[in-house]
């Protein structure tokens, strides 16, 4: 059982027996008032969304989904195919059912399949993942200031902003929760 | 796992709030306001239905450093301001950190308009421009600023009224969802005369008891500061920390002792008013920062 305070963006919940994801959180409270707990959600099976305000002391019903852990395996048309390692089961999933984890595939990802009643609905993949950069333009000799970063392009096609330094060929570990650049991988 | 870089781009915006601090201190000494240091951790907050401190060995980190800085004022202190770590537990989002920065001021023999104006060149002082653009919305602070009351902002962005809201138990979700939105748009807003609900620590309007005088700062939608001609009637006072005593034990929260030192040094107090300024907030807003996390050196996730 979850209470208000425990929202945030990511967690996922039932309403009406159906499983929803918060796809934005935020907090609220005028002055002297009392707090507010402002969602948007999305319902994980049919891609609907709701917006919420919960006060404090409110309480939910955690989403009961099954995560079985699977390995990507390809991409065909537009579905992406995995694989159960215990049993070699494989599955596809669409591509809308995928959201931002198509950002981070790369071949043998090890991540957890989601399951609402049997049915694959989606995947969640480890929160940090390394990925090389193919494409980012080269820095500008003489820019020392701190607080500047680039457009770069990952092997998976996605396009983040990195620091300056960073150079074509170069791993970079990714936060998938957020999308954003984490740190330069030693090599 | 997550490296320096997220501290180092903050590099710009840091520069900025030094720099905006160090206008905010000359502004004080230029208005002969002396700058004080209290305690953060304190043995009695004051009981407000809606702010919870944090535990802290016995005693509690301060919600505010309002009671302290109040016992100054009764000791003979006219002019006093502080810039502070408060801590409120549970608050956190793009506008919120549960550890922040607040300014506080308090000024003898003043009420709450006179801090207004005050307010006002604070701000532009700040800001150290004419006009500042948060979000996509321009904000002039060289001109005249809005000044609407509690009552007829609820006419005006609601179909309800401040007193059915408050009935109903709306109010905080009407202020939030409509009314919040419109205020700072084009020029600051000071949104005053609050319901005498909702103002534990404010003298109450002499020629009409249902509201207090108290105002609120806006800028571009964000909440900035709150204000009050300050209450220094030791027994209302004590009357009004009961009831918020009862709401918070109401709804199961950590009761606090009675702060009997303040109480009895109110009797001592000179008519004051007293304001306190969120620094985070102003700064995003300066910068025009979409999160409050882009403006100060560290979150707490990140330590």
């Amino acid at each position: 059982m979850y209470t208000a305070a425990d929202l945030r963006k990511g967690l996922k919940i039932t309403i009406d027996n159906e499983p929803y994801i918060i796809t934005h959180f935020d907090f609220a409270k005028p002055g002297k008032g009392q707090a507010l707990y402002r969602t948007k959600m999305k319902n994980m099976i049919t891609g609907s969304t709701l917006d919420r305000t919960y006060r404090s002391g409110e309480t939910f019903e955690p989403a009961n989904l099954e995560d079985r852990v699977m390995q990507y395996l390809y991409k065909e048309d537009d579905h992406y195919c995995f694989m159960d390692n215990s049993t070699f089961e494989q599955i596809h999933i669409s591509e809308d059912a995928m959201g931002d984890a198509k950002n981070y595939l790369i071949d043998n990802l090890q991540v957890d399949v989601l399951l609402f009643r049997e049915k694959a609905i989606g995947v969640d993949v480890p929160n940090f993942v390394n990925l090389r950069v193919v494409q980012t333009d080269p820095w500008v000799k003489g820019d020392t200031s701190g607080s500047d970063s680039k457009p770069a392009t990952v092997e998976t096609g996605y396009v983040l902003r990195v620091p300056p330094f960073i150079e074509e060929g170069e791993l970079i570990t990714i936060d998938t929760r957020t999308g954003e650049y984490s740190t330069r991988v030693k090599g | 796992m997550s490296g320096s870089w997220p501290l180092a781009r903050r590099s710009q915006a840091l520069a900025q709030r030094g720099a905006i601090f160090t206008r905010i201190r000359m502004f004080f000494q230029e208005k002969g306001y002396l700058e004080v240091e209290t305690p953060f951790r304190i043995p009695a907050p004051a009981p407000e239905a809606q702010i919870d401190a944090i535990p802290s060995d016995g005693w509690f980190l301060q919600t505010s450093p309002e009671l302290c800085m109040k016992r100054l004022l009764a000791a003979g202190y006219p002019r006093i301001f502080q810039i502070c770590r408060c801590w409120r537990d549970g608050e956190r989002g793009t506008r919120h950190l549960s550890e922040f920065t607040m300014l506080e001021w308090y000024r003898a023999r003043a009420d709450y308009r006179v801090l207004m104006d005050e307010t006002e060149q604070l701000v532009r002082t700040a800001a150290g421009v004419d006009t500042i653009t948060y979000r996509g919305v321009e904000i002039a602070l060289a001109t005249a600023w809005e000044r609407i009351t509690v009552r007829d902002a609820f006419l005006r962005y609601t179909d309800t009224t401040a007193e059915a809201a408050l009935s109903a138990g709306t109010f905080d979700e009407l202020m939030v969802d409509r009314i919040e939105p419109k205020l700072g748009i084009g020029r600051p807003t000071f949104i005053y005369d609050y319901p005498a609900s909702c103002s534990a620590l404010a003298r109450l309007k002499a020629d009409d008891p249902s509201v207090a005088e108290r105002f609120e700062l806006y800028l571009g939608g964000l909440e900035i500061a709150n204000a009050f001609s300050e209450l220094i009637d030791p027994v209302e006072q004590r009357t009004r920390f009961e009831a918020e005593a009862a709401e918070r034990a109401r709804h199961g929260k950590h009761s606090y002792p009675v702060p009997e030192k303040f109480l009895a040094a109110l009797a001592e107090m000179p008519e004051a008013a007293g304001i306190a300024l969120g620094l985070d907030r102003l700064v995003m807003v300066l910068l025009d920062a979409e999160s409050i996390d882009d403006v100060v050196a560290f979150t707490t996730e990140e330590l």
